[in-house]
This record gives C-alpha cells, structure tokens and sequence, in this order.
C-alpha cells in the first residue's frame, strides 16, 4: 500500500444518447467531482460515445456480495407466473 | 467452502464461458497472473506513447500531425482503462507504477528500439500496432471481465492505428527514391521486434498451458505470430518492400508463409534491459512520475480547500 495520499477513484457513467439511460463506462482517479468529469471527457468520451456524464466516487457505491447471489437472485427464478407466457390464451384472442 | 470446491466452481465457470468478476472467488494464481499481465499491458501502452511522441513535433503536414496526436492520447486512454482494471482485482495503481519503475514489472519490448524517421513512425503504426491487435483481439473473450471490457475498447479504438501507419508507408513506399529507401530501412529494423511481440515459441513459453486453462489466453504464441505473417507478408508485397527475411518462403500445400528463424538472444536481451532504448524509456517515465508529483499534491489540496469552504457557506 502507498503511504501517499491518491487521488480517489470515481466511476464514470455514460449517456450515449438522449433517450437512453447511463451506463458504467469505466473508473479514473481524481482529485474531485469537477476534474472527475473533465477527466472522464478525455478518458471515455473521446469518439462521440456521450451526451451525458455521471461521476461517483467509488467508495460511495454499495455493492451486493457475489456469496449472496442465490439467496437474492434465486426467488425469482420459479416464479414463472410474473412473466405473460405463462397465461394460456384462446386462440380467438389476437392480441393482449 | 472448502478451497478445492471453490475452485472447481470457479473452473467450471471459465469451462462455461461465465465471465468472472471482480468480487468472485478467483484462485491467487489466477489473480497474480492478471494483475502481472494486465498492469504489464498498462504500462506497455503509457510506455509505447514515448517513441511516437519523438515525431509529433516533426509530423510531415498537419493531417498527419493530428493523426498522430490522436492515436498517441488513445495510447494514454488504453493505459488508463487497463490500470483501472488492475485496480479491481485489489492492487493500487501506484504500486503498479512502482513496480514499472523499480524493473520489476516489465512493458513490451518492442519500445526499446528507436524511432530514427518518419518512415518509423509509419512502421510502427502499421506492425507494432498491427500485431499488438492480433494479440488483443482473442483478449476481448478473456474469462476476466474488466480485462474482457477494457480490451474492446481498445481494439474498437485501435483499429485507425493500423491504418494509419500503413498510409504513412503508402506514401513513403510510392515517393521519392529516398522516400523509398526510408521505408524499406524501417521495415528492416522493425520486421523482427514486431515478430517477436507474440513472445517466446509456445514451448519456451513459461505460462502459457495454464493461461489457456484459465481462458485468458486463446490462442499459443505461435498461432498468432503465424497469423500475423500470413497477413502481412502481402501488404508488405503490396508496399513494393522487401521482407527482411532471406527464407521466407510460401507453401503451396498449407497455404501459409513460413519465417526463417528468430534470433532469441537479441529478444532476451532486450526483455533484460540491454535493448537500445531501455534506459532512457524507463527514465522518462520516472521523470514525467516525479515531476508531476507537486502537481498532483496541488490539485488534492485544491480540492480539499474548495470542499471546507463549500462546507463553511453552507454552515453559514
């Protein structure tokens, strides 16, 4: 570990156009949210892949644990009833 | 979980082409390889900006000044992305730098030769950039996913590198007699470094079988080197240029150029620091290191004092 004190790391999230949402581009090192964002221009936005940018400092993020994968994601996985296929329809109905 | 049991999910993972991240399990191997080979990779991209940068100033017209400006801040832009990606397997970037500047980590070495014309430059953007693709594109199904990530961006943005080094040839090879012979002398002397940037033959290569288990590694070296010849014998033709190659020779029955052999002493020279340019890249990056620190310093505590008197207006 550096005994110096870094620039923290910021994570860097994209709008690629109007319409769609942000997307994590990427993380840099910065000493703040300003030069975070102008950092993030240079760094990721180089060829037009934005309209937008988001900075988060990375120690802000909260993270789910991979070990916990099952026991949050799993419940979801039998419970076919949430998505329209399930229903059966008669064939005189066109379109719902 | 008992170890043994980990690591069979974790391989069974990789067998099924199930991206690992950086917060899964991962085999202290496996990370030392990635965090060695991907900071390795930063550091070959921050380095190889030095040799490109020596004709910035003295780029031949405008168009191909600012060509050359924007490939060589990509090259900074893909250091970037690829630190970042070491720093998620749980390393500092600092101590990577630390380790680029003590000679414990290593960069190609193919920038430890000079850039002595224009021509070299056309070059380098031609073969070194031109291999340097052929071996990161496998890279962009490597079984680590910031790796993964960060390396299709890179070959997504590196492919005008190629292309531009190949229109500086282009030019030079259908210029002047002397224009001429200036290409030709480039190609001599970067020929054999560029084919000697796929490493050492897959049997003399120290972590190559495992590597491929892991899926970070798809192709052997060879198998790459021999791609690299097929497609650059015939733009090298094409350049009216001569392989700098005395048995080079196509067979008919395979289809595929085979190379004379490479000298691997001159190779294992270089990757021990006696190639040309080994001491003056290194210093370069240490003096660019060190005398940027009162810059850095200066801009934390810039920030630091911006952030108390918001924090004062806002108690006020």
């Amino acid at each position: 570990m550096s005994k110096k004190k870094n620039w923290p790391l910021w994570e860097v999230f994209i709008r690629s156009k109007a319409g769609l949402s942000h997307r994590h581009a990427g993380s840099l090192h910065a000493a703040d949210a300003e030069m975070a964002l102008e950092m993030a221009r240079d760094v990721y936005t180089r060829r037009n892949e934005g309209v937008s940018i988001w900075v988060v400092e990375s120690n802000n993020i909260m993270a789910s644990d991979p070990e916990d994968k099952e026991s949050l994601f799993e419940p979801a996985s039998d419970k076919i009833y949430r998505h329209p296929t399930f229903y059966d329809l008669p064939d005189e109905v066109k379109h719902m | 979980m008992a170890e043994k049991d980990l690591e069979k999910i974790f391989q069974d993972k990789v067998d099924a082409e199930i991206k690992i991240e950086p917060k899964d399990w991962m085999p202290d191997d496996y990370r030392k390889t990635l965090v060695r080979q991907i900071s390795q990779h930063a550091h070959s991209e921050i380095v190889g900006m030095l040799p490109e940068a020596n004709w910035i100033t003295r780029a031949p017209s405008l168009k191909r000044k600012v060509a050359l400006l924007a490939k060589i801040q990509d090259e900074a832009g893909h250091g970037l992305y690829l630190y970042s990606a070491t720093e998620t397997l749980g390393v500092e970037r600092d101590d990577t730098i630390e380790d680029l500047h003590s000679g414990k980590a290593k960069y190609s070495s193919i920038f430890n030769y000079p850039t002595l014309t224009w021509a070299d430059i056309g070059a380098v953007g031609w073969l070194v950039d031109g291999a340097a693709i052929m071996n990161q594109v496998p890279l962009c199904r490597c079984s680590f996913g910031p790796y993964s990530r960060a390396m299709i961006r890179v070959c997504k943005e590196e492919s005008f590198h190629q292309r531009q080094g190949f229109s500086i040839m282009l030019a030079m090879a259908n210029g002047t007699a002397e224009q001429k012979r200036m290409a030709q002398d480039a190609i001599n002397r970067w020929w054999w470094p560029a084919l000697m940037m796929f490493g050492p033959s897959d049997a003399d290569s120290a972590h190559s079988a495992q590597s491929m288990k892991w899926k970070i590694k798809r192709f052997s070296n060879d198998e790459l080197r021999q791609r690299f010849l097929d497609m650059t014998v015939p733009q090298c033709h094409l350049l009216g240029c001569e392989v700098p190659d005395p048995d080079l020779k196509f067979n008919e029955e395979t289809g595929h150029w085979e190379m004379g052999p490479i000298d691997w002493d001159e190779f294992w020279n270089v990757v021990k620091g006696r190639g040309k340019c080994n001491h003056q890249r290194l210093r370069d990056r240490k003096g660019a290191y060190d005398e940027g620190e009162w810059v850095r310093e200066a801009a934390m505590a810039y920030a630091e004092k911006k952030q108390q008197r918001k924090k004062a207006t806002q108690a006020a």
